[in-house]
């Protein structure tokens, strides 16, 4: 996005934010609904962004750790608990099972971490569907309260979209922060060259373990938000299918990319809604769109703007020196 | 014990028919680096070709040989060029990616276009027990198994003694001295595509008459035939024949002794076990790690 001026950029963002802010104000209780759940998604996904796009590290548990998040959230807000010290808990919970998949990343990389990080996944939906005990099993938890905010309570769809996109935003400025911080060139030259960070003196293994920790403790708020939005949990959005819808949305945003989750989350839960006209072909649709898309820009969508935005530099930038080059031969 | 023989012969059945399945995947990877999500879907998708076959009137045996043609053309023909071919030269995973999204698809195509619903589908192995050495064992399974060797008997044959499959393993291992001798690599690598898609199909008549054909039936094979591909040895043939027969039996045994709601649990632990301390699994040869 290097390509545009800082005060347009900025106007830009004011713009995007406002508009999330004013526009739903009318929107029906589904609209609102599939917004809160866009700004949920797109936590879930800026956090497996940091540990794929900018770290290089494969996971298929993003899902896993959405489901840790919603039911320590469920589990705790049903107790009496506030939702706070639940978000609280959820992060605690899914950085610390997060940091200790990250071990396998130490030895194994790319598809056979992948795997690891999938058998992870169906492990977390057993637990969910098996121990009724603690997470209702598949009957899963009703009634999960929303939280009082400021005196306030969001029970409306209206008042917990701004919980969500609220959350959104912390999120996407701590992440901001992060990956212009060291940590965040840690975690880039980790995914470009492990052995020459590890030569400039990057502790590679803490960084891989923190960037597990780090993606999935985002995960876990996700999941912490997903429950009060749901208002009723049972294990089955938690399978598989949710981590890999997970990461296509980083993929098909663009991974490595800002902005990347939050394009990828609009496409994967906004796009199904609006090809619903369609009727049973949306997911068909839905399916051919991403592979064309893959096909056309494997980097994404991001992607072709990196690459047009690239384009036109080398252009600007030949002409320049063309103007410089036919001067300096006026002079000779 | 005539328990445990039962079980034993039904895992070793299941685990012929995954190991057909990982046989098709450890291929793939090995001659163009694609990591099919779509496999699963692959294998369901070819029983429902064939339902269709005869819901407009063919014999059985003829709908077979047009379900594995079609099967043929669509996953194997029409996957390579349309899907895998533009994408290769980008790395492994956008194109693992993509082929998430073909399965989505081709599950809501079946589930659009054919049923929703489970459909029971014709065996073409004799059902019913027979008795060997005073246990009674289910004549399906043996069937099963029986048709499953031939097949994995038949492709090592072609992959080891055969100059078509020495072509094949040296288009494989590398492409490019292969191009210098003068192999065509290109059609080396679409026919294992072609491999493949036999494989799947072939897999698909021998387990939709046990499970019916359903469009969601994918997921589970498919997640079987990957922890076998990836317990056997990633990038050895025999290697995937192994874990799928191992998978098999230790699903089956799991099912029994551990608990019928942690059965899915066993393989995902193994598979943790297996590439914490052996990578490149049991059978594979150890791979250079690229850093």
């Amino acid at each position: 996005m290097s390509g545009f001026a800082k005060p347009l950029k900025i106007a830009l963002g004011l713009a995007v934010v406002a508009a999330l802010i004013v526009v739903p104000m009318n929107f029906n209780r589904y609209g609102l609904f599939i917004l809160s759940q866009w700004a949920v998604m797109s936590i879930a996904a800026m956090g497996l962004n940091l540990t794929l796009g900018y770290a290089g590290q494969v996971s298929l548990a993003q899902g896993a750790f959405v489901g840790i998040g919603a039911y320590a959230a469920a589990i705790m807000t049903t107790h009496g608990w506030p939702l706070p010290a639940a978000i609280l808990a959820a992060i605690v919970l899914s950085f610390a099972v997060g940091w200790v998949l990250g071990y396998p990343a130490l030895r194994v990389q790319h598809h056979y971490l992948a795997f690891v990080t999938l058998a992870f996944s169906t492990l977390a939906f057993l637990v969910f569907r098996n121990e009724s005990w603690l997470t209702g099993g598949i009957y899963g938890i009703s009634n999960i309260p929303r939280p009082h905010v400021f005196g306030l309570a969001t029970n409306k769809p209206l008042p917990f979209y701004y919980v969500c996109l609220g959350s959104l935003a912390i999120v996407s400025l701590a992440v901001w922060w992060l990956i212009r911080s060291p940590w965040g060139r840690a975690f880039m030259a980790l995914r470009e060259n492990p052995l020459r960070a590890q030569s400039l003196g990057v502790d590679t293994r803490r960084y891989t373990l923190m960037a597990f920790a780090i993606g999935s403790a985002l995960g876990g708020i996700a999941g912490a938000l997903y429950a009060p939005l749901t208002q009723y949990i049972d294990p089955v959005p938690f399978n598989l299918s949710l981590s890999l819808d997970l990461l296509m949305m980083v993929i098909v945003g663009g991974a490595g990319f800002y902005f990347g989750p939050f394009l990828g989350a609009m496409i994967a839960v906004l796009l199904p809604e609006w090809l619903r006209f369609t009727e049973g072909y949306y997911l068909m649709l839905y399916a051919v769109a991403v592979m064309l898309l893959l096909i056309w820009s494997p980097t994404g969508i991001l992607g072709i703007l990196d690459r047009y935005l690239a384009e036109r530099r080398t252009k600007a930038a030949s002409a320049l020196r063309a103007v410089a080059k036919s001067r300096l031969e006026t002079v000779q | 014990m005539s328990n445990l023989f039962d079980l034993l012969v039904a895992g070793l059945a299941t685990g012929a028919i995954y190991a057909l399945v990982a046989v098709g995947f450890t291929l793939l990877w090995q001659t163009s680096q694609t990591i099919n999500f779509a496999q699963g879907e692959f294998v369901m998708l070819p029983a429902f070709l064939i339902l269709a076959a005869m819901h407009v009137g063919a014999p059985f045996w003829l709908a077979i040989i047009l379900g594995i043609l079609l099967s043929m053309i669509l996953l194997g023909l029409a996957f390579k060029l349309l899907l895998v071919d533009p994408m290769m030269r980008h790395g492994v995973l956008p194109l693992a990616i993509a082929t998430m999204a073909l399965a989505i698809g081709i599950k809501e195509a079946v589930k659009q276009f054919f049923s929703a619903e489970a459909s029971p589908f014709p065996s073409i192995v004799p059902t019913g027990d027979i008795s060997i050495l005073g246990q009674s064992v289910s004549l399906q399974s043996i069937g099963v198994l029986v048709v499953a060797i031939l097949a994995v008997v038949g492709l090592t044959t072609l992959l080891n003694r055969t100059s078509l499959g020495h072509q094949m393993q040296a288009a494989a291992q590398n492409p490019t001295v292969a191009r210098i001798i003068g192999v065509p690599v290109e059609r080396m690598i679409l026919l294992t595509f072609l491999i493949n898609a036999f494989l799947v199909a072939l897999a698909s008549l021998l387990i939709t008459p046990i499970y019916l054909a359903k469009f969601s039936s994918g997921e589970v094979l498919g997640q079987a035939a990957f922890i076998a591909a990836i317990v056997g040895g990633f990038n050895q043939v025999r290697g995937a024949i192994a874990g799928g027969l191992l998978i098999g039996v230790l699903d089956n045994l799991a099912a029994a002794y551990v608990s019928m709601q942690y059965r899915a649990a066993v393989p995902m632990l193994f598979l943790i076990a297996v590439i914490l301390f052996r990578p490149q699994g049991l059978l594979g040869r150890a791979e250079e790690r690229t850093v």
